[in-house]
């Protein structure tokens, strides 16, 4: 049996009186599509913001592709493959499409200050390798066409898809999406199911998903994690979650 | 054609404007830059232009010593050295005052910014004495414009190399920016600091390399201001400061092409007030107006309106 890629014991996360995560167990094999879900407010976030190096934990061990992570500086935990996406769109609105996509790729460049005055062959052939894996990139969302607009003009749902565009240029092993399908229209949210899929099968992504679209999360997911008031409460492929009963009682409250 | 005298005066001060006001310039790029990505006002940033004085007083006298009379090697070596040693202070003092204080509230790097500027100004009172020192004058002489009899504006040589220096130094600095992938990554930071650190860049990193940059430009501004008015001591850091920084506000805080109009339109108005009022009015217009601009539009000429950072 292969390692898991993500394996997250016992993360506590507090922040003043307030117990946001209690305890969190969770575990990504290679491959896989996970979907945390839980109801508003029940910690699926601040588990993200943990995981990423957005936060500090107060406890609890975080082992990614066979490291200890926790408390490590974001921007390591990025160059170790993690990746991810926020609720809100972040790009960096005054840049163009394509230089989120390129800055997004400074970590694999030479960024020495000598060789881009002189442009020396290295230089040259990592600029030419980041402009065609954004232009690769690009066509996969199909924003081919806007590569010189500024970030802000585009739609709301093209932002959200060059957001997966500028993940998936730093390489990562495992993607982390945090309600992508929010704000997109059901056309928009087939899409993005089409666009996850392709990413696990097609480029071996691990891909960590939180959602509220039921729909998209049963469909899509090998396994579900539910989390509630900052606990786990199951773990399951979709059909086991669904006849759960503890997740329905939950949802719906006690009856 | 005879001109009249009045127009002559008149672009004589819009020269001295213009000269002082792109060395305002220069300093408030170091403010702007570093509010743009980390939303701090490094109050000590005068002193780094003070001390970028000193150094290129002390690298000139140690070449007379050694005999060394062309002035255009002392120039070079002046701004390279001093350029050199105030990076060293710009990384220095972000790292051991500021770096450590991030994340906290605002107001705890700002104190710490105003106890640096304190630090450093006795650092080199001590160090050289309080008295004013006189830069040695090494370049004389300018271009008259107008009749040669009567009044006539004059643009000094010094002036020039002023225009000149400064004029080189932001067509590089919007080279970096634009173009660089350094720059690329200071745009990212400029615009959501978090988001680029959770893409893999070192921020910290970024962060040291704008403090340099803002050193190394005022440094540039030292040096320049200092062969230009002969005179330097510890304390022209604070009121030069504070007009760079007033500078940055007036064009509008986190932009640099604003930082630049700012300084420009700041030292011209202290000209004009100086040439057609008086010159002991100079500092209250400045300051009054950076008071007006607080008022009236907080986010300066060029500035965007402030939108909540998350």
């Amino acid at each position: 049996m292969s390692r898991p890629l993500l394996d997250v014991s016992g993360l506590t996360m507090r922040f003043g009186g307030l117990l946001a995560v209690d305890g969190v167990h969770l575990s990504v094999e290679p491959g896989q599509i996970v979907s945390m879900i839980g109801p508003n407010g029940a910690g699926k976030t601040t588990v993200f913001n943990c995981l990423t190096g957005f936060y500090k934990p107060s406890g609890g061990k975080i082992l990614f592709d066979g490291r200890e992570i926790q408390g490590m500086p974001g921007f390591k935990v990025a160059r170790r493959g993690m990746i991810r996406t926020f609720q809100h769109v972040r790009l960096f609105k005054e840049m163009t499409v394509v230089e989120n996509l390129l800055v997004a790729q400074h970590q694999h460049m030479n960024t020495n200050l000598l060789a881009g005055l002189f442009k020396t062959p290295g230089y040259r052939r990592s600029e030419q390798e980041a402009l065609e894996r954004a232009a690769y990139w690009l066509d996969r969302v199909d924003l081919h066409a806007f590569a010189n607009r500024p970030a802000n003009t585009l739609a709301y749902g093209q932002q959200r898809r060059l957001e997966i565009a500028r993940c998936m240029v730093t390489q990562p092993k495992l993607l982390m999406l945090d309600e992508p399908a929010a704000g997109l229209n059901p056309r928009e949210t087939d899409d993005l199911k089409e666009l996850i899929s392709e990413l696990r099968d097609q480029h071996q992504i691990t891909v960590l998903l939180i959602e509220h679209d039921m729909k998209l999360v049963m469909s899509i997911s090998d396994r579900i994690v539910v989390i509630n008031q900052g606990r786990p409460l199951a773990a399951g492929t979709p059909d086991e979650i669904k006849q759960n009963p503890d997740v329905i009682k939950a949802y719906l409250g006690e009856t | 054609m005879a001109m009249p005298e009045s127009l002559y005066y008149f672009i004589q001060q819009l020269i001295n404007g213009l000269t002082v006001g792109s060395t305002y310039a220069l300093i408030a790029i170091g403010y702007t830059m570093v509010y743009g990505i980390i939303g701090m006002i490094n109050f000590a940033h005068g002193e780094i232009y003070m001390i970028g004085s000193y150094i290129a007083f002390i690298v000139i006298a140690a070449l007379a010593m050694f005999g060394i009379e062309s002035v255009p090697l002392i120039i070079v070596a002046a701004f390279a050295i001093s350029m050199m040693v105030t990076s060293a202070y710009g990384y220095s003092i972000e790292r051991v005052a500021y770096r450590p204080l991030r994340g906290g509230n605002r107001l705890i790097p700002l104190i710490s910014a105003i106890g640096m500027s304190i630090f450093l100004q006795n650092l080199v009172r001590i160090a050289q004495g309080s008295r004013d020192i006189a830069m040695p004058t090494m370049i004389s002489g300018g271009v008259d414009i107008g009749p040669h009899e009567g009044f006539h504006a004059t643009l000094s040589y010094m002036q020039m190399i002023i225009f000149v220096v400064t004029l080189i130094t932001m067509f590089g600095l919007t080279l970096f920016i634009s173009r660089s992938r350094m720059g690329r990554a200071c745009r990212a930071c400029a615009e959501d600091l978090k988001m680029t650190n959770l893409l893999g860049i070192n921020t910290n990193g970024i962060i040291a390399l704008t403090f340099v940059i803002g050193a190394a430009l005022a440094a540039i501004a030292g040096v320049l201001l200092g062969m230009y008015y002969g005179v330097i001591n510890p304390y022209i850091g604070f009121m030069a400061g504070l007009k760079a920084f007033t500078a940055a506000v007036l064009g509008g805080i986190g932009s640099i092409p604003g930082a630049v109009l700012g300084g420009l339109l700041l030292g011209v108005t202290e000209a004009i007030t100086a040439g057609y009022f008086s010159s002991e009015y100079k500092d209250v217009v400045a300051f009054a107006l950076l008071i007006l601009i607080l008022l009236f539009r907080p986010s300066g000429i060029l500035g965007r309106p402030e939108v909540e950072k998350v």
